[in-house]
């Protein structure tokens, strides 16, 4: 028992320490707040999968070459694995925020890569320039887009890339 | 002696809830039972919320809703029940941890129950992530993008995950997955884990005392009535949530992706996993020497085994032929060397064999119980004065050497319990005129249960019983900790007086 003997003292020192431990559960359970974003920020997300393309093409094998091998693995063309890397900048307003070259994934460099980077800018209306580069075989940058956007506070705005489309963006206004 | 500030804090603490709840229930005592209890509060409300909750994207949020508003008196009160207990036990798991390294009851024989015990952590915190991702709020949203970066950031996922929280990529079977985990999967993989964690204990509790969980739950139901769990805006993929009320005994790591990349918080988080697992061996602790069986003076009773608190101890069929059908058998990685099986032996009777050495069936290498007897026959011989007490006391509670004076004597064995009742007797029989043990705190031994069985065997409901003849009036039991001197001070001399009224009766009693 305890060494208090006055049963309603123990039982109001009881009551105050399951206030205490409700009150630190209740207070961490919500509190402090954090802040995604300022009033005025919004988010440009880009978010894509995008396989290279291959580092070298397929060639056509020979009669000799066909004959050489067994029936069964009689391929017309030879395709070598290894995909490019590929090569992506992105300015806002001419100002870089985001530029990197991304190597294919897997053990024989013949993945799609995956590419997730958002970064926060300033709401408004924006000129965005998005280049990437999927070939080691084409000088400079063979996919481009360029877009006057408007985004509100808080919005996200989506930049994919489709391999029949190009770049595409979702959210804002163009 | 010197008691670190680590331990000096966590026995003021302990002592305050002695004062407010008394040692029966002190939550600090029941931190590994209590949690078990919140566990059933939230398994039971999250039972109930899985009746009208809506497992898909779009209809998710409206149902928890409805729940929180619409429903309230119930389903609301369900919900902020099962938030708030899932909140308060990451406080009593971690007051768990914070007692158990305080009180240097994770080291040596005990590194497993606390290796075990570390990933419990982890996996109570996963298993509210996914809880709260169910909700699909604004919060949702950002665990669930935050989720998506650190697992992109390991190898196996190569990037592909944070894709499915952009625009149109959250899908119902990606939702279902979330579900699935936090219902069935995390649970069930947590009850493995802390029946691991338990493993190597003996007659484990998982209910706290009653009057504790009944507070504890009026108490969660107050907050539950008083300030309801709420949820969000609903998650928006296409907007950034503005600002959140994190919870922060389980979504405390995502902040720091806002500063840090995905694998530095993987360093980090990590790093400290690893840190609290190789805890024990910094540096490591040397057990004393294990029990040992001596089957010439073991009749196998059985005592030590249904004794032993960390399951040590098993029966086996007898080996060397003597007429008894069972013997015992130690197995040395489990034996935390805490003597209680050597209190508990029969044979541990001071007043057999008195002109030669004491043997019993199972002994502690290190202190005998003939040494034992020894050291109590030496001790009270030494002892000089009208009122002459013998306090024994253990390693771990309070230094009974400090009580050392002419009339006083301390004498120290490695717990309590392995005190056999029946020393106590022969101690009064060789002229103490009184004996006080005090070991741990009352219900906190370092070994488990050392003083409670010591309480037992006194009281004669527990083998080997105190005998009816002892004089318990001249015995008295104070559980103290390191930094109790004072009150058993107190207590000793309150106890002198009570023996001097005895002694002066017992006079009185003879000359009459």
């Amino acid at each position: 028992m305890s060494k208090l003997g006055n049963k309603p003292l123990r039982l109001l020192l009881q009551a105050i320490n399951y206030t205490v431990f409700m009150a630190i559960v209740w207070y961490f359970a919500t509190s402090p707040s954090i802040r995604i974003i300022a009033e005025d920020e919004a988010m440009i997300t880009i978010a894509f999968s995008h396989a290279g393309q291959l580092r070298e093409p397929c060639r056509r094998l020979t009669q000799e070459e066909l004959n050489e091998l067994p029936p069964n693995m009689r391929k017309l063309d030879d395709c070598p694995r290894e995909r490019s890397p590929v090569a992506i900048e992105a300015t806002l307003d001419d100002k870089p925020f985001y530029s990197a070259v991304l190597p294919p994934p897997g053990l024989f460099g013949d993945g799609g890569v995956d590419v997730f980077h958002k970064v926060k800018i300033p709401a408004g209306e924006h000129l965005l320039r998005l280049k990437m580069n999927d070939s080691v075989r084409i000088e400079g940058f063979n996919h481009q887009l360029e877009r006057r956007v408007k985004i509100d506070p808080a919005q996200i705005l989506l930049v994919s890339f489709e391999p029949d489309q190009g770049f595409v963006l979702r959210g804002g206004r163009m | 002696m010197i008691v670190n500030p680590v331990k000096r804090a966590y026995l003021a603490l302990e002592s305050w809830f002695n004062l407010s709840f008394g040692p029966e229930w002190n939550p600090l005592y029941h931190l590994g039972t209590l949690s078990f209890f919140l566990f059933w509060v939230i398994l039971v409300s999250g039972i109930y919320l899985f009746i009208p909750f809506h497992g898909s994207v779009e209809g998710a949020y409206a149902s928890v809703e409805y729940m929180t508003h619409e429903q309230w008196y119930v389903a609301g009160v369900m919900r902020s029940l099962h938030r708030y207990a899932s909140d308060a036990v990451v406080v009593t798991v971690l007051l768990h941890m914070f007692k158990e390294f305080a009180s240097d009851r994770y080291r040596g024989f005990r590194w497993f129950s606390w290796v075990t015990g570390v990933p419990n952590l982890w996996m109570i915190v996963t298993l509210g992530i996914t809880g709260y991702w169910l909700v699909w709020d604004e919060l949702a949203q950002y665990i669930a993008i935050g989720s998506a970066q650190l697992m992109d950031a390991l190898p196996i996922f190569s990037g592909a995950m944070t894709r499915n929280f952009v625009s149109g990529g959250m899908t119902d079977r990606f939702f279902i997955l979330i579900e699935f985990l936090h219902l069935l999967g995390q649970p069930l993989l947590l009850v493995f884990m802390l029946w691991l964690h338990v493993k190597r204990l003996s007659n484990v509790n998982i209910n706290p005392p009653r009057g504790l969980a009944m507070g504890t739950l009026l108490a969660l139901l107050a907050l539950a009535l008083y300030q309801p769990a709420l949820s969000h805006a609903p998650a928006n993929l296409n907007a950034v949530p503005r600002e959140l009320h994190i919870d922060w005994f389980y979504l405390n790591v995502y902040p720091l992706l806002e500063v840090w990349p995905a694998q530095q918080v993987w360093i980090l988080t990590t790093g400290v996993t690893v840190l609290l697992m190789i805890l024990p061996w910094l540096p490591p602790k040397k057990d004393g020497s294990k029990a040992v069986v001596d089957l010439d003076h073991r009749n196998g009773c059985g005592i030590c085994f249904e004794d032993c608190p960390f399951d040590a101890i098993s029966v086996q069929a007898r080996t060397d032929g003597a007429r008894y059908e069972q013997e015992v058998v130690v197995n040395p990685d489990l034996c935390a060397a805490c003597g209680i099986c050597a209190g508990s032996c029969p044979a541990s009777n001071p007043f057999r064999s008195a002109r030669e050495e004491l043997k019993t069936g199972i002994d502690m290498p290190q202190l005998s119980v003939d040494e034992m007897r020894h050291l109590t026959r030496e001790t009270i011989a030494a002892m000089q004065g009208d009122v002459r007490i013998l306090v024994f006391g253990c390693e771990h509670g309070l230094d009974v050497e400090r009580l050392d004076r002419d009339d006083t004597r301390g004498l120290k064995l490695i717990c309590s319990g392995m005190l056999p009742p029946t020393l106590v007797e022969y101690a009064l029989k060789q002229g103490a005129d009184g004996v006080m043990v005090t070991g741990c705190r009352d219900n906190d031994c370092y070994y488990r249960f050392g003083n409670r069985w010591i309480r037992e065997r006194f009281a004669g409901e527990r083998k080997p019983k105190l005998r009816a003849r002892a004089e318990r009036e001249r015995i008295r039991i104070h559980g103290a900790a390191q930094t109790d001197l004072r009150d058993v001070e107190t207590d000793l001399a309150e106890f002198r007086q009570h023996l001097q009224a005895v002694n002066e009766a017992a006079a009185s009693a003879e000359a009459g």
